[in-house]
């Protein structure tokens, strides 16, 4: 079975999830058979969409004109939904992203195919393709088939491997899809992107702080930490909601589900919204002051001892380790 | 302006999820379902369009009877209207659109809110889906939202950032927290919400695209090791990271 993989870009630049769901596409053709057709949308993308023939490729397509640098719900869901009819795709893969997670539901819609949104593992079984999704913010995992012709997946990112590049540049082919006025009903205006920082829901490491830090100025040592092991400041939901942390920071339900190598804990207990959340991190560092927090039940290593020491004396370590 | 807003009964966050003995459901006994957070910050955006405008709220829930609890608060918090589309088996996410695009094609909203997703199912998509349906455009996971002569400008969460995004109307938007701070019901609002109607519909069946095959808990982890108590204990710490973990 075809399978159409959309690689996302943003200002020219492919994400690091592009490369996890062409990859991905890759891995179940392999075991289905059928091409992997890689589609980039944007403006005056062709050049870099040639990099996504290093991970598996078969075909890349780049659809371009200038109103398509900047992301339309209803303009991309339509390149994508008629891409897949062109190219007889049984399958289409997107990431779950802002942008994937935006125009998948529409691209499911158009092609009358379900949805499985957010999976965390795709396997083929006799033909079949299974995917597991966390559900209830991760509390429970759900298997899922989906039953109509054809079927569409978002991959949560930092889940799927890339891999590596083979090096191989793939040959991209110009594809117009026409748009008229109507297909760009909503579009961005502009974007702002905070600098120099790590979203939670694409860090491979989190540093997040809880009640314990006792006020936003604590949180000054938290950014370091996360500065020098180059990860993302999290946050709880009730450090959130007093107003110390902005809510794109929060981890949890009703905050972001994310699942890096490294997820450091540090002053916040554990409730049973931020365990959901996060549990599925490679490795969990805690550090809390109350040896029966229950963030210690789920925790790789733990120092029960007060934050304000320990997270400072990371922070040195890691930099001494690092060389920074 | 007409308003309406799609709402979900659901499992409290504070919920501890246990298995079904079918495998592919949860045990719902004992478990409080209450209004979807998310579709707190979706009626609170659509009361205070209407207080700005002029107006009329109108909240539908699919699903069965246990939806009118919800549909009460809605009702409490200053909702005008309310609809069940009664039917609890079970429907996906593009079940469910369908059932709810059916409902709002008659209604013709000017604006319409869901919460950015359901906390049950997670799949964030009905919402986008119900807008795909009607041909109608969509500014998902709202932030912030500005409505001036019949065009909308919103900003919406991405990775690392803010998109400013502008849309005519009608169109559907999803509700993020921090949208608005949604207020709670009045004790006036509660009593009349006791005695105004539920309208109360049977949506057409609609077939799912998916089939749940199995439901399981996630894999459990150990309590791994409490490496001290002190800050004489960081070094060992980082060298298990570095070395064991392989994580820095």
């Amino acid at each position: 079975m075809n399978i159409l993989a959309f690689a996302e870009q943003r200002d020219k630049k492919l994400k690091k999830s592009a490369f996890e769901v062409v990859r991905t596409a890759r891995t179940i053709a392999d075991q289905t058979g059928g091409e992997v057709i890689a589609l980039v949308i944007g403006d005056d993308v062709q050049t870099i969409a040639a990099e996504l023939g290093g991970y598996g490729a078969s075909k890349i397509l780049a659809v371009q004109q200038p109103k398509l640098g900047a992301y339309s719900s209803t303009a991309y869901a339509k390149v994508i939904a008629e891409t897949a009819k062109k190219e007889q795709a049984e399958v289409v893969l997107l990431a779950a992203t802002a942008m994937g997670k935006d125009s998948a539901p529409r691209v499911a819609v158009k092609l009358e195919a379900g949805l499985a949104s957010d999976c965390t593992a795709l396997t083929v079984d006799g033909g079949h393709i299974i995917a597991t999704r966390p559900v209830y913010a991760g509390k429970a995992l759900t298997e899922i088939k989906i039953t109509s012709a054809v079927k569409v997946f978002t991959l949560r990112p930092n889940v799927f491997p890339a891999g590596e590049s083979s090096g191989t540049a793939g040959t991209v082919e110009r594809v117009d899809i026409p748009l008229d006025e109507s297909d760009f009903a909503s579009f961005v205006l502009e974007t702002t992107q905070a600098t120099g920082t790590v979203d939670v829901a694409e860090a491979d490491t989190i540093v997040s702080g809880g009640r314990g830090m006792k006020g936003p100025e604590n949180f000054k040592m938290i950014e370091e930490l996360a500065a020098v092991l180059g990860g993302a400041v999290g946050a709880s939901r009730a450090v959130v909601d007093a107003g110390w942390r902005p809510h794109h920071e929060q981890v949890g339900q009703t905050g972001k589900t994310v699942s890096p190598s490294l997820y450091i804990a540090v002053a916040i207990s554990g409730s049973i919204q931020h365990l959901a959340g996060m549990s599925s991190s490679k490795y969990i560092v805690a550090i809390n002051k109350d040896k029966d927090a229950p963030i210690f039940q789920i925790a790789d290593y733990g120092i029960v001892a007060d934050a304000f020491d320990i997270v400072p004396a990371i922070t040195l370590e890691s930099k001494k380790l690092l060389g920074k | 302006m007409k308003l309406a807003v799609c709402i979900n009964h659901v499992p409290d966050t504070a919920a501890k999820i246990t298995l079904a003995a079918d495998g592919k459901s949860i045990d719902k006994n004992g478990i409080t379902f209450v209004l979807n957070p998310y579709d707190e910050y979706a009626i609170e955006e659509c009361l205070r369009l209407k207080e700005k405008n002029t107006g009329e709220v109108i909240a539908i829930s699919l699903g069965g009877d246990s939806h009118k609890e919800t549909l009460r608060k809605a009702l409490a918090m200053g909702v005008d209207k309310a609809i069940l589309l009664k039917d609890d088996t079970p429907r996906d996410s593009f079940a469910v659109a369908r059932a709810l695009a059916d409902e709002l094609k008659t209604i013709s909203a000017d604006v319409i809110f869901f919460g950015k997703q359901s906390v049950d199912s997670d799949d964030a998509a009905v919402g986008i889906m119900v807008a795909e349906m009607l041909g109608l455009p969509s500014v998902s996971v709202a932030v912030k939202l500005d409505i001036e002569n019949g065009l909308a400008t919103a900003e919406r969460e991405i990775e690392g950032g803010k998109e400013k995004v502008q849309t005519k109307l009608p169109a559907v938007f999803t509700a993020q927290k921090g949208l608005n701070e949604p207020r709670y019901p009045s004790l006036k609002g509660i009593m009349s919400a006791k005695s105004k109607p539920i309208e109360e519909k049977v949506p057409a069946p609609s077939s799912v695209k998916t089939e749940v095959l199995a439901l399981r808990k996630p894999p459990s982890k150990n309590a791994g090791k409490i490496i001290g108590t002190d800050v004489s204990a960081v070094p060992e710490l980082v060298r298990l990271l570095h070395e064991e973990a392989k994580v820095i």
